[in-house]
């Protein structure tokens, strides 16, 4: 009521932390904009410089890839496979493992059992994916994989790493999906109960269609992790760029091509030097591709309740 | 209650047994250091420069993985032995280590091979950066060429073989039975060493005529632990490295005997043959390039390498490699001592 009596007074008396947050927040906010400019103005500035020595049309229908071995090649499509072959093993292993899981979680699990079984697999996600890449090329690939493909299979392979960032995502797809899946109303699995659908008739045909943004979210969040992946895929993977979609074979990712030519001594102006940012130029462009459908399916499959 | 007292103490006794445990740990950690250098502890040997005492700062050392394991050596027992002087060791290749070395980065470069002296990158550019370099050879290697232990159709290549593996014009799915008529139709496994690496450039300009000509189908890496990891982890696998990485791993791998195609015949890597350099053509001098200016002005470089000529014969044979013959460990310690100046 005062406040009424004298608006002026009261602007003026705005608290000082009032006055400041919103600069503070401002500031925090477009320090993350700014960051994110200036990476991809890097990245396009040193793009277009290796675009200037090598033809683009090579870099992208190329398959063979040889940045370290005279005579030099450029074909992205030998890295992009790789990539392509881990994340796709990757998704096919964590997506029914991750929906199961979400279901079981979300529809089945008493919420004792939940406390327990959720942070678990949440675990999984915490574990740092170098340990994860020694797992996959010390004990799977010798005591699971040999085993079953003998020596058709390398020690280093594209189905190893795959399975390894498969486990990886798994938490990530069952953890979102399960959000999604509990947010569906109590109202609309009641009804369905009320016609007398049984419980796995509401889960397939009530909470799953109702859930299914959310969903496909987490999927392709998943699958943009999965191609973003490196030690992991590093080690287990390999280093050798080549053109297959063979699981068995040694293949050399996107992300690894750039650890191995990092961590050497590329000068700065040399051809190696400026391929890292092409690579990388095209991995920011695959993860956002996959970004924008994410938005897409999201809001076309958003159903209304 | 008594239950629970004990239970308690128990408890008491767990920790003070953990935190005694902590204490004698630090204790022991730092004892060298407090005992100071004159005494040499941990039998680091009889090195001059442990005498040199209260040298402090630090001494960057990058360049060959191959020469790596003889420089860690080197650098753990002279950091017991001066314990103000930090050693960290880098292997970026040889390469690698000589555009670091040439741009000012580093103290002292490992090499498997010398200098290009006329290369941009590395003689040029040190030239140009007027960094005044040094050559020592510090051991031999013998450049191991491995397979696996299951690997039971080879025990012998000639360079001709050899270069049907590595060499430019290599098919991608090589099978055993077109290296030689008789090996079994599978897909050769091949590994080497990354390009920065002396030991890549060695390997192909003795094998394949040319430096950095090679095939571009085999899985690459500085790290030579993973070459060890690979050929280990697959019957059908090749690799080479330098020796010691070998010795360190013998029980997971089985070296090839090499013919030279001099009429020697197929020769294995031994420290024997490799020292005589019958291990043709694949046996091969190590090197350290100090810098020399800097040494001049910073006595703990000076003192590294004075310490590293002094026990490189013991170290590097302990690491696997051969020691050089006393005449030209000599040779060494004189080239040097003349370049410093003392």
């Amino acid at each position: 009521m005062n406040g009424a009596a004298a608006p002026g007074s009261f602007t003026r008396r705005k608290p000082a932390s009032e006055r400041i947050i919103e600069p503070l927040l401002f500031l925090a906010t477009a320090l993350g904009v700014v960051t994110t400019v200036g990476i991809v103005g890097v990245l396009a500035y040193e793009t277009v410089e290796f675009f200037l020595r090598i033809s683009p049309v090579d870099f992208f229908t190329g398959t063979h890839w040889s940045a370290s071995i005279k005579p030099y090649t450029f074909g992205v499509l030998a890295l992009m496979s790789g990539t392509v072959l881990v994340a796709g093993i990757a998704i096919i292993i964590a997506v029914p493992l991750g929906l199961l899981a979400a279901f079981l979680l979300s529809e089945y699990a008493s919420p004792r059992v939940r406390t327990v079984i959720k942070p678990m697999l949440e675990t999984i996600a915490g574990i740092p994916t170098i340990v994860l890449g020694f797992f996959g090329l010390y004990f799977l690939t010798p005591n699971l994989l040999k085993p079953i493909f003998g020596d058709s299979i390398g020690t280093f392979s594209a189905l190893s790493a795959g399975i390894v960032v498969g486990v990886l995502i798994t938490p990530l797809i069952a953890s979102i999906s399960e959000d999604a899946m509990r947010a569906v109303p109590r109202g609309l699995r009641e009804g369905a109960y009320a016609m007398g659908a049984t419980k796995f008739e509401v889960v397939r045909k009530v909470v799953f269609p109702a859930a299914l943004s959310g969903i496909m979210a987490s999927i392709i969040l998943a699958a943009s992790r999965a191609i973003g992946e490196t030690m992991a895929v590093v080690l287990a993977g390999g280093t050798q760029p080549q053109f297959t979609l063979d699981p068995l074979e040694s293949v050399q990712s996107m992300t690894a091509f750039i650890i191995q030519i990092s961590l050497g001594d590329t000068p700065q102006d040399s051809i190696q030097f400026k391929s890292l940012f092409a690579v990388a130029a095209t991995l920011f462009v695959m993860t956002l591709i996959l970004n924008l459908i994410s938005n897409r399916v999201v809001s076309r499959f958003r159903t209304g309740y | 209650m008594t239950i629970k007292h004990r239970k308690r103490l128990g408890a008491l006794a767990l920790l003070a047994t953990i935190a005694v445990g902590a204490c004698s740990g630090g204790g022991a950690t730092s004892a060298p250091s407090s005992g100071g250098a004159s005494d040499a502890p941990g039998g680091a040997s009889e090195a001059p420069a442990s005498q040199a005492a209260n040298l402090s700062g630090t001494v960057t050392i990058d360049g060959s993985s191959t020469v790596f394991p003889i420089t860690q050596a080197v650098a753990e027992e002279f950091q017991i032995a001066n314990s103000g002087v930090q050693v960290p060791v880098a292997f970026s290749g040889t390469g690698g280590g000589f555009k670091k070395f040439c741009m000012g980065e580093t103290d002292m470069n490992d090499a498997s091979r010398p200098i290009k002296e006329d290369d941009e990158g590395e003689g040029l550019a040190c030239k140009a950066a007027g960094i005044e370099w040094i050559k020592l050879q510090v051991a031999i290697d013998g450049l191991t060429v491995v397979v696996n232990p299951a690997n039971d159709f080879a025990t012998c290549l000639t360079v001709a073989e050899l270069s049907t593996i590595y060499g430019p014009d290599s098919p991608a799915d090589l099978l055993w039975s077109q290296v030689r008529d008789g090996f079994p139709a599978e897909k050769v496994e091949r590994y080497m060493p990354g390009a920065d690496s002396g030991t890549f450039d060695y390997f192909t300009e003795e094998i394949n005529g040319e430096t950095d000509a090679a095939t571009q189908f085999a899985t690459q890496s500085e790290d030579d632990n993973t070459l060890v990891t690979g050929v280990a982890g697959s019957k059908y696998a090749i690799g080479f490295f330098g020796y010691a990485y070998y010795v360190e791993n013998t029980d997971k791998l089985k070296a090839l005997e090499i013919d030279g195609g001099e009429g020697g015949g197929c020769v294995a890597p031994t420290e024997a043959t490799i020292n005589d350099n019958s291990y043709a053509p694949l046996s091969r001098p190590l090197f350290i390039y100090p810098d020399v200016a800097k040494a001049k002005t910073r006595p703990e470089l000076k003192a590294f390498v004075d310490f590293y000529l002094e026990n490189t014969t013991a170290l590097s044979a302990e690491v696997g490699y051969v020691a050089l013959p006393d005449a030209l460990l000599q040779e060494q310690k004189d080239t040097w001592a003349a370049a410093v100046g003392g």
